[in-house]
């Protein structure tokens, strides 16, 4: 995805001379391209990430359309008090992209886990929200931020996840993809954990149990009219995110429903909240972390039966 | 065991870990190897036995990607059993690809976001200050992280607060993840920034064991930097000075060439 991302700037690049690419001293034989393509929207800011995001407000000030670059928590968490004042404050488009969602850099530690930064950007005003499931989705997304103005937080996977989109979809109007059809109850994952949901639906089939899975890679704003719309006839909606449970993909569902006194039930699946001090890689903490197929199928079942 | 021993079997370990595990991160280890080894070695004053006693000395890492040549080094100088080692950054590991506090004795702060040690050293410097404890905080900086912000305010309240017993080493490599410090964003003159800052300085050296000691014995009223000079891979002959090793994971073959150099290297007289 990270690949897919940097090709698609590369080609918007060409297009508009005002994008520019800021790193973080990260993007090891990923970024040099675009460096070498395009020298004068290349930048890297060294790993001084706070700096890094003031100076990509201080050039979106000046007419640039900057995206920051870096992985994990690093242009998230540690600017996150320039991300708040100096570009949504100002509404500055300036996009924020992150490798590594949720547990991706599994064996690198709690450090290199990006599994807060949902709920916290997303609560940034005016900050649009996007979590792509795999290539096709991430290319819609940075058409769609390019498209409109205003902060935007790209958050992506690592590389060579498994497309599940046929093609690019249309991200405009924010509504959630319909990935699999089904009739009993909607999985909706946000992010390429997408994988993990479809492997549910595949094996629930067995047990008669039909989930109809969609993919929600735009979490903000969200379109809690089209949510309802694409789980229409099912008993209601299980979300998936590799992320903490509190304030993530699943807290957004659940927010857009209630203040709209929707009453469809919900169960939001993530993260515990608890740092993580199990070494090793994605699957393997998912697996001790609750996020393993075998107990999102088990949840999803009871809930299906539940409120059948 | 001697500390030039101790770097020398350290390296073999890291190489190892990085090769069998398939981590990264492999030149910035063997960059800053010989500074561990002389710090837990002989110069804090730390002990595997004792890694709860209040009056430790305190050591930490910031370059927190360096975790095989930590882990290696406290492996080897007793405070982590050796065959943690084995399957360093594997599942279920003890060891994770960012040095860990979590369960592992020895290790004090857990890092890997750069930029995080040296004001966590301070408030411990300071907090000692105000009890009238007398132990040394040793801070291990890497160059490229030298551009966090983070850093430089804290330097300004240890000599704020003349924090005599803080000590911090610079892994001065010269290397960063994209390229070299001073084409991404220019350090120097790296020292004279810290004599800016009230700082006292040294220039060595880094993998010179007898003038690593001699710096990182000095006591003074001030706090003191010491700027290491060092080689990103040092050891390997093809790892040395080369930005992809920072990244790249060494092969079975990368390995086997690499072990051959350091198991023939006749060890140098300790001081
Ligand atoms: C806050 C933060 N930003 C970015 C990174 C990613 N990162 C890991 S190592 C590194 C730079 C390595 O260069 P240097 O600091 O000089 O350490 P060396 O390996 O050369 O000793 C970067 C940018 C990080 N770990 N933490």
């Amino acid at each position: 995805m990270r690949d897919a991302f940097v090709k698609k700037l590369n080609e918007k690049a060409a297009d508009d001379p005002n994008i520019m690419l800021l790193v973080g001293d990260l993007g090891f034989g990923v970024v040099a391209d675009f460096g070498d393509t395009y020298p004068k929207q290349f930048l890297n800011c060294g790993v001084a990430e706070q700096s890094m995001v003031g100076i990509a407000a201080g050039m979106a000030a000046s007419g640039r359309r900057p995206f920051v670059y870096s992985i994990a928590n690093f242009p998230t968490l540690r600017p996150l008090e320039q991300i708040r004042n100096d570009i949504c404050y100002h509404g500055l488009s300036v996009t924020i992209v992150s490798v590594g969602a949720g547990l991706a850099y599994g064996s690198l530690g709690y450090t290199h886990h990006a599994v807060e930064d949902i709920s916290i950007l997303r609560s940034l005003p005016g900050m649009r929200v996007f979590s792509p499931a795999d290539a096709l989705e991430c290319n819609a997304a940075v058409d769609e931020i390019l498209a409109t103005p205003g902060p935007a937080y790209l958050r992506l996977g690592k590389n060579r996840e498994p497309l599940v989109n046929p093609t690019q979809p249309d991200l405009s109007r924010g509504e959630p993809i319909l990935i699999r059809d089904g009739s009993d109850v909607t999985l909706i994952a946000a992010g390429p954990i997408i994988t993990q949901a479809l492997e549910v639906a595949e094996n629930l089939v067995a047990s008669g149990v039909s989930v109809r899975v969609v993919s929600c890679p735009v979490i903000k704003p969200l379109n809690a009219e089209a949510i309802r719309s694409v789980a229409e006839g099912t008993v209601g909606i299980v979300t998936l995110e590799e992320h903490t449970i509190l304030g993530g993909f699943g807290s957004a569902v659940l927010e857009g429903f209630a203040v709209r006194g929707w009453r469809t039930p919900i169960l939001p699946l993530g993260l515990e909240d608890a740092a993580t001090h199990i070494m090793g890689s994605q699957e393997w903490i998912r697996e001790r972390a609750g996020l393993a197929t075998p107990y999102v199928q088990q949840r999803v079942a009871t809930f299906a039966e539940e409120n059948a | 065991m001697q500390s030039i021993e101790l770097a020398r079997r350290a390296r073999i370990s890291a190489l190892t870990m990085c090769s069998t595990s398939g981590a990264s991160h492999i030149g910035a280890a063997l960059s800053v190897i010989d500074i561990l080894a002389v710090l837990y070695g002989h110069v804090a004053d730390v002990a595997p036995h004792r890694t709860d006693d209040p009056a430790r000395d305190i050591v930490l890492v910031s370059k927190g990607h360096s975790a095989s040549g930590v882990y290696a080094v406290l492996a080897h100088a007793g405070y982590l059993p050796l065959e943690w080692l084995d399957d360093y950054y594997l599942d279920g590991s003890h060891l994770g690809g960012h040095v860990t506090a979590h369960g592992n004795p020895g290790v004090e702060l857990s890092t890997g976001a750069l930029g995080h040690a040296l004001p966590f050293g301070v408030g411990r410097a300071l907090t000692d200050k105000l009890d009238g404890v007398d132990r040394r905080v040793f801070v291990v900086l890497s160059d490229g992280e030298c551009a966090e912000g983070s850093n430089w305010e804290a330097a300004l309240m240890a000599a704020h607060h003349s924090l005599g017993n803080v000590t911090v080493v610079i892994d001065r490599n010269r290397l960063q993840i994209l390229g070299r410090t001073e084409d991404v964003l220019g350090l120097e003159p790296f020292a004279d920034k810290w004599r800016a800052f009230g700082w006292e300085v040294d220039e060595i050296d880094g993998h010179d064991h007898v003038q690593l000691t001699e710096a990182l014995r000095v006591r003074s009223d001030r706090p003191r930097a010491i700027v290491a000079n060092t080689t990103k891979g040092k050891g390997v002959d093809f790892m040395e000075d080369k930005v992809e090793w920072h990244t790249l994971v060494p092969t079975a073959d990368h390995l086997a060439l690499a072990l051959a150099q350091l198991q023939t290297n006749t060890t140098e007289v300790q001081a």
